[in-house]
Formats: C-alpha cells, sequence, structure tokens
C-alpha cells in the first residue's frame, strides 16, 4: 500500500475531512503551497510539534488509524439485527433462571416487578451483551450467534440504545446543532435534512413545541424524552433500545411506541404504565433477580388496553384544557 | 506484574472505576496494588484502604505531578515487586491536558467523563491521544445522544484506542474494562522504557521560585503570547 506520507495533503484534506479536524484541533494549520503529508510534517518546527503534543510518526500513525476508522464506521453503518436471544442465568438465590427467549424486530417487551427486583440489572445484561460474565450469569445471542468482541465494545454504534430515567444534556449546543452532529456521527448521508426529520417528528410526540434553535440545556422534560426517542427510532442505528420507564408527563406514549415499532426496532421497556405494559406483545416478570414468567398479551388484555387508552385520552383532554386556562367544572363523563 | 498507567481531569472518576475494576480482579484471585500520584493532597489512599487495598501515595508538592512521576515510577514498580503484587495500578491526574504519565510498552488507560461535554476529547491532549485504553464515565447522567457524540468525538481524537463506557457507581461495564486489564503486558522493569510523547520543556524562572512579574525577570525558555491587534513581533 501506498503511504499516506506521500499523498498531497491538499487532496487528504478535500477526501477526509477528519483530517482536516484533526489538524486544526493540534492547533496546526495547512500551507498554502502543495505538498505531500510527509513533506509538511518534516517541515514543521519541533517546536510546534512539542505544542501539538504528538510527534512526526505519531501523527503519520495516528492520520492513517483515523481515516481506516472513519471508513469501517461508514461500512458498519447500516447494519441491522434480526433477533436477539436472551439465555437464563441465575436468580439472586443462585437458582437457575430456565428462560430461552428469543425476541425478533419490530417486536416489544415490557419488563414488570417491584422496585429492586432485578428489571435494571435484566436491561443491564442486554445493554452489555452479557455472555455470562455478569453477575446473574445470563447470555444474549444476536441473530443466533454470540456476538463478537468489536459488537461488544463498539461504542458510537452500540447495537443496543438505552434511555434513561437521567437524559440530561450537558452540552452547549441547540437541538439542530446536537442532531446533526449525531446525524454526522451516524454517517448519514444527509445530516441537515436527517436534523429538521428528527426534530419534527419530536414536536409531534410532545404538547410543548420546541424550536430547533433552542439550545438543549433549556429542554423541559417531555421535550428531551420526546427528542430521544424521535432520535433512537429515526436516526441511531441501534437497533435495540431500552427505555427505562417514559415517565407520562408530556410525552404521547402511544405515539412513541408506535414511532419505535415501525422502526423495526427492539424494545425493552421497563414500565408499569398500562398504557406501555399491555401495548406491548410480551411482558418478563421480575422476581428475585430472575425471569419468573413470560406473559403474552392477550385479546382480552388488548380490549382493556383499548379501553385504558380512551380513558387517558379523556384525562389527556382535561390536562390540555387546564394548559389553556379553562374551568373544568361539569360533570366529567368517563367513556366506557 | 502487569502495570496500568491510569490518567485523567480530576474528579473524573478514577478512583470508582479503579476501585470497581480491582474487584472483579480480585475475584479471579488476582493481587492488586495502587499507587496514588497527587499534586498537593489526597484523600484516595483512604478510599483504597477502606477497600482493602494495598496503596503507596506520592505527592509533587512543588514539582510538575507528572515529572514527578516519571522520576519515581520505577521506585513505584519495585514496591508492586516487594509486595508481590499481580497488578499495580498508578492512579494519576493529567492537571495541564499536556503530560501524559503513558509509557511504551505498559497498558495506557485515560480516564474522561461525558459530562465534559462533546468538545472535550480533541482538546485533550497526549493523555487522551496515545493512550491504549478510554475509559469514558458518567454516561448515566448525560442522553444517549450526547453520549455517543462523545464517543464519536474520543474515537475521532484517538482513533486507535479501545474506548468503552463505565459507571463509576455501579460499576456496569467494569468487567469488559477488567478483562483488558487482566491482558495488559507485563512490567517486569522499567529501566530503559521510554514515556511515549516528552513532558513539555519548562525551565524557567517560575519554575525555581521566582514570583516578581515583569520583563526583566522573564529569562530562559519564555513564549509570548501574540495580540491580533499588534504587528507581527520579528
Ligand atoms: N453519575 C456518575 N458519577 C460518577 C461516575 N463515576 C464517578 N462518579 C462520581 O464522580 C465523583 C468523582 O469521582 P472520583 O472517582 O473521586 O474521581 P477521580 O478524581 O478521577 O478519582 C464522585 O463523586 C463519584 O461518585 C459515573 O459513572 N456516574
Ligand atoms: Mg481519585
Amino acid at each position: 500500500m501506498n503511504s499516506i506520507a506521500d499523498m498531497p495533503l491538499d487532496a487528504l484534506l478535500a477526501a477526509h475531512p477528519c483530517v482536516a479536524d484533526f489538524i486544526a484541533a493540534l492547533g496546526l494549520r495547512a500551507p498554502e503551497q502543495p505538498l505531500p503529508l510527509g513533506g509538511w510534517l518534516a517541515l514543521l518546527a519541533d517546536e510546534d510539534l512539542l505544542d501539538a503534543g504528538m510527534e512526526r510518526g505519531q501523527m503519520l500513525a495516528h492520520i492513517q488509524r483515523l481515516i481506516d476508522e472513519v471508513q469501517a464506521m461508514a461500512a458498519a453503518a447500516g447494519r441491522r439485527v434480526g433477533s436477539l436471544t436472551l439465555i437464563g442465568g441465575r436468580d439472586k438465590s443462585g437458582a437457575p433462571e430456565a428462560v430461552r427467549l428469543t425476541v425478533q424486530a419490530g417486536e416489544v417487551l415490557c419488563v414488570v416487578g417491584p422496585t429492586g427486583c432485578g428489571k435494571s440489572r435484566l436491561l443491564a445484561d442486554i445493554e452489555c451483551l452479557a455472555q455470562g460474565d455478569t453477575p446473574t450469569g445470563r447470555r444474549v445471542l444476536v441473530d443466533g450467534q454470540p456476538p463478537g468482541d468489536d459488537q461488544r465494545d463498539a461504542l458510537d454504534r452500540k447495537l443496543v440504545a438505552q434511555l434513561s430515567q437521567n437524559m440530561n444534556f450537558v452540552v452547549d449546543l441547540g437541538v439542530r446543532e446536537l442532531v446533526t452532529m449525531h446525524a454526522q456521527c451516524r454517517m448519514v448521508v444527509d445530516p441537515e435534512a436527517m436534523a429538521e426529520q428528527v426534530i419534527a417528528c419530536a414536536n409531534t410526540l410532545t404538547g410543548e413545541q420546541f424550536s430547533p434553535e433552542v439550545p438543549v440545556t433549556q429542554l423541559s422534560g417531555g421535550q428531551t424524552r420526546a427528542l430521544m426517542i424521535a432520535d433512537a427510532a429515526l436516526l441511531s442505528a441501534s437497533p435495540v433500545v431500552l427505555i427505562d420507564e417514559i415517565e407520562n408527563a408530556g410525552v404521547d406514549r402511544k405515539r412513541a411506541l408506535d414511532l419505535l415499532i415501525s422502526g423495526e426496532k427492539i424494545v425493552f421497556i421497563s414500565t408499569h404504565d398500562p398504557l406501555l405494559a399491555l401495548r406491548g406483545h410480551r411482558r418478563l416478570v421480575i422476581r428475585n433477580g430472575g425471569i419468573a414468567r413470560i406473559i403474552e398479551t392477550s385479546a382480552r388484555e388488548q380490549r382493556n388496553l383499548v379501553r385504558i387508552e380512551a380513558l387517558d385520552a379523556a384525562v389527556m383532554a382535561i390536562r390540555e384544557r387546564l394548559r389553556q386556562g379553562d374551568l373544568i367544572e361539569e360533570d366529567v363523563q368517563w367513556p366506557t | 506484574m502487569q502495570l496500568i498507567t491510569v490518567a485523567g481531569s480530576p474528579s473524573v472518576g478514577k478512583t470508582s472505576v479503579i476501585l470497581r475494576v480491582v474487584d472483579l480482579l480480585r475475584r479471579d484471585g488476582l493481587k492488586v496494588g495502587v499507587v496514588k500520584l497527587d499534586a498537593l493532597s489526597t484523600s484516595d489512599d483512604e478510599r483504597y484502604a477502606g477497600h482493602g487495598i494495598p496503596v503507596a501515595v506520592g505527592l509533587a508538592g512543588g514539582l510538575c505531578p507528572d515529572h514527578y512521576f516519571v522520576s519515581n515510577v520505577a521506585d513505584c514498580l519495585a514496591w508492586g515487586l516487594r509486595q508481590g503484587f499481580d497488578l499495580l495500578i498508578s492512579e494519576s491526574a493529567g492537571l495541564c491536558n499536556r503530560c501524559s504519565p503513558h509509557i511504551n510498552g505498559v497498558l495506557a488507560v485515560c480516564v474522561v467523563d461525558a459530562l465534559a461535554g462533546v468538545q472535550t476529547p480533541k482538546k485533550i491532549g497526549p493523555m487522551l491521544r496515545l493512550a491504549d485504553l478510554v475509559v469514558i464515565t458518567k454516561g448515566d447522567i448525560v442522553s444517549q445522544v450526547e453520549r455517543e457524540v462523545f464517543a464519536y468525538q474520543v474515537r475521532l481524537a484517538n482513533p486507535g484506542a479501545r474506548a468503552l463506557f463505565c459507571n463509576g457507581i455501579t460499576g456496569q461495564g467494569a468487567t469488559a474494562l477488567a478483562a483488558q486489564c487482566r491482558q495488559a503486558p507485563p512490567t517486569p522493569t522499567l529501566e530503559g522504557s521510554r514515556l511515549r510523547f516528552p513532558m513539555p520543556a519548562a525551565v524557567c524562572p517560575y519554575c525555581v521560585g521566582e514570583t516578581a512579574i515583569g520583563e526583566t525577570h522573564q529569562r530562559g525558555n519564555v513564549k509570548k503570547m501574540r495580540f491580533a491587534d499588534r504587528a507581527e513581533s520579528p
């Protein structure tokens, strides 16, 4: 292979914006006249290199790895997962957990059980694609196979995205800027258009609209959750989504779930919210750290779900009227 | 014995992560010790001792903590060998983002926290760029979007490294990190070993106690700022 040291720097920078970013981050400036990368490095003053914090050989190797890495990320961007298989380990008293559960893309599983029973532990096992190396001894297969090490530690193209209860932003960026950055690191072809789509979608999930310019740190809890769900459904390449409770505040849960299902995601939600729990295809009942039972949502439960949804819609309508400053004095009629 | 250098800015979660990892390593029957290097004071030794982990402390005082580290790392290794450890971990705070304790042939870990914001990874110098393993903490407090963008920036800042998330409080992710530590190359001696990058030259009167401010006191290795409103100085 031809060494990148011989490549003209201007062509290299044009073909690989990541290299330009890297050189800028080192505080160095590319030369005006055309030079091969190696020639430019040789011309740099030792003092500039010391300031930059890398030696010539290290920079060359670094730039080569950077180009390879970005190409590898682009190649891996479109990966899909058809199924996830969970093989039981043991519960908190060491008794075997006799479970082998396969979940297909587009399926929603709810995880139920009292606080402290091991719901978060189950989500954590899925998140790290456990291979018998966590306290529960559970194993997770991807498309029927144990995941490779590269899949287990791939950080920014993880198979599993986790939406936790703590969803804060710390960065000083607007919504559009951050989502565009996310789209760029997902190697999306048109990051700006994707960002618009995610933001528009998030706005259909929340009663409180927000503009693309608003700083992410100023979003309300409901707006943040809506944005994270829209992002997970439309933009995140992770085929598996774990949700630690979607609080009902400010998010249209039914629509959120439909959105995730339509994205062909495998969704695990830890929840006792009837709207979500009965909307899932199956429920995992956790007791004493192990999966004690798997319940298929029955036709009767589905009929009850329709009733509960009507009730919820009635409550939501009252909520909306309160927001508008209305009085709620009439005898409230509940749908039957 | 295997030596592992762990570096990262103050409060990123180095001690928390090391405690989690050592718990796992000891479960496998490994004998692990820690050396903690800091500038002025530390209470980390109590945290390690509280977990029953043998710990030695070095305080740099008036010296640059990283220079102090290099002058003492061979002695730390000797201490670890005398104690019969299987694994010795050094914890040091990268205070100026510029020095790094990483040594060729010795597993080099840099800890960064996701709270630092997505712009930070590219600003951290050799400590991050020349590490073998980058551990990202506090991922639990930021949204998954920011977490992913942060991880991406870490990969761009050090494309050769393995990067992984580890929660210093719950220990989520520590298993993978412990597995990496078990595979660290052995370090029988540091005689003849080299730092991965030179530490900055800093020999000016202020290094040796000068306190007076003014042109006449600036001798030796002095570097001046440039201001845009002034013509380029000769
Ligand atoms: N939320 C959260 N807090 C953490 C995490 N890791 C460390 N911390 C907290 O961050 C603070 C600093 O941690 P410490 O280990 O002392 O940092 P060090 O100075 O780098 O050794 C402590 O209050 C820890 O409890 C993490 O992954 N998540
Ligand atoms: Mg510490």
